[in-house]
């Protein structure tokens, strides 16, 4: 069969590099700045928050384990049980759950949007001879890199507002006995929360955009 | 007949609305030589863009095969269907579909890009191209900051840039007046003879139609009359007193 052997020469189409990936979806979030900056600040306010609980949270366990009877009545007035401060609370856990689950409806949300902004984009770069693959990769790609940088800045935001705080509270004991290690411990758990939950969220969208046919795709009227 | 590129033997096409079934081709058989510059023409509805998704590797028939160089698409699974549509089919549509965020440049070197080069020689190739078709002064425009006309052009320069077989083209000036549409054709047929390429274009346009080696003219999802260019009794009016045939 002719057939049979002309099929040979139409090889697969390979994988695009993660470096011309990065450049594609680098020119896509510089030019579609409005929505980066809403994801962005979707991760950044939640990432503030959870950082500014978990830093508190050290640093007054630090103070509590000085047992300075001086700082421990400070503590006591502030409504810190000594004997148990390391738990948080039930109703902190619940407020850091909810920040976070509304963190990751805004992501979800936003990568939503941004896929349906772009169904005939990605239409016809499918016709160019994109793959499923390079769709999905540019998605993951841009929230990771989104997640980055929202839980950067809302790391060190939430941890500058904690230190200030605790510092105003409790003057002259927080920077002498700064629990550097545990902090930084918690800085790097937060990053890590806030990178997984821009990833999460944008993992549906984009499978959803990458299997929509070129031909439906391209249906869509703007 | 000249040995055929294209070959649509007997394809069908039925979607489903809902539970009702569209019929939207009724068994096509067609033959293009390569080379050619092939005209389908037909009332919108009439199953055009069906046909030409088959063509491109976009949709498959219900029944029937298409078969692209002795290949039959039906027998690519998705990861060659893509190389295909890469390096085999260049795409022009009735609304240009640009990358609305990348430049004219950046719009051409993606698909080039895709074809497996690096981002340097992507865009040398894709300067070279917009070149050709006369907007080596827009490369660093963003398609909203130039005229449908060249829009156009730099979707043109898009569906030539990997050098393919056969450009599919969508009704490429509906959405263009008189002149710039003219412009395009024009165009077309300077790229059919510089690269060789077979063209197949849906229109309503008769211009179009009269550039044409072939005119498939098709009705209800079947081709009603099939035309060679001596058969063809084409009369066009002028613009601005000018003959535009």
């Amino acid at each position: 069969m002719t057939d049979d052997q002309a099929q040979v020469r139409i090889p697969r189409q390979p994988p695009l590099s993660w470096r011309i990936v990065l450049r594609v979806s680098l020119a896509g979030m510089q030019r579609r700045m409005m929505r980066s900056v809403v994801t962005v600040t979707c991760v950044v306010l939640a990432l503030a928050f959870l950082a500014y609980m978990l830093v508190l949270a050290d640093i007054t366990q630090a103070l509590v384990e000085l047992n300075d009877s001086k700082l421990n009545i400070l503590l006591s007035e502030r409504g810190v049980d000594i004997f148990a401060a390391t738990q948080m609370d039930a109703m902190t856990l619940l407020l850091i759950g909810l920040a976070l689950l509304t963190c990751t409806v805004g992501v979800a949300n936003s990568m939503l949007m941004s896929v349906t902004e772009r169904v005939r984009e990605i239409g016809t770069l499918k016709c160019l001879g994109a793959q499923d693959r390079f769709i999905i990769q540019s998605y993951l790609v841009e929230s990771t890199l989104q997640g980055l940088f929202g839980a950067a800045v809302g790391v060190l935001l939430g941890c500058a507002v904690a230190v200030a705080a605790s510092s105003a509270t409790y003057p002259g004991y927080v920077l002498s006995s700064f629990p550097t290690a545990v902090v930084l411990r918690s800085l790097l758990a937060s990053m890590a929360v806030g990178l997984f939950i821009a990833v999460a969220a944008s993992i549906w969208p984009a499978a959803a955009a990458a299997r929509r046919r070129p031909v439906d795709a391209l249906r869509v009227e703007e | 007949m000249a040995e055929s590129l294209i070959s649509i033997r007997a394809v069908t096409k039925t979607f489903k609305l809902g539970d009702q079934e569209v019929r939207a081709l009724r068994g096509v058989d067609m033959e293009i030589p390569k080379g050619a510059y092939v005209s389908i023409m037909g009332p919108s509805g009439s199953g055009k863009s069906t046909l030409f998704n088959m063509i491109g590797g976009l949709d498959l028939p219900t029944s029937g095969d298409v078969v692209v160089e002795g290949c039959r698409l039906r027998d690519l699974d998705s990861d060659q269907l893509a190389w295909f549509r890469c390096h085999k089919i260049g795409f022009i549509f009735q609304s240009f579909n640009l990358v609305q965020t990348m430049t004219a440049q950046e719009n051409v070197a993606i698909a080039r890009t895709f074809a497996g080069c690096s981002y340097a020689e992507s865009m040398h190739d894709a300067a070279e191209v917009l070149k050709r078709v006369g907007l080596d002064h827009r490369l660093k425009h963003l398609p909203s900051q130039v005229s449908g006309g060249q829009q156009q052009r730099i979707a043109i320069a898009r569906a030539l840039v990997n050098k393919p077989l056969i450009i599919l083209a969508d009704e490429p000036t509906g959405n263009l007046d008189l002149k710039t549409g003219q412009d395009i054709i024009d165009l077309l047929n300077e790229m059919k003879q510089a690269y060789g390429v077979t063209i197949v274009t849906a229109t309503h346009d008769m211009k179009m139609v009269s550039a044409s080696d072939l005119l498939a003219r098709i009705r209800d999802g079947a081709i009603d009359e099939l035309l060679g260019k001596d058969q063809m009794n084409v009369t066009i009016g002028t613009i601005d007193g000018e003959s535009v045939a």
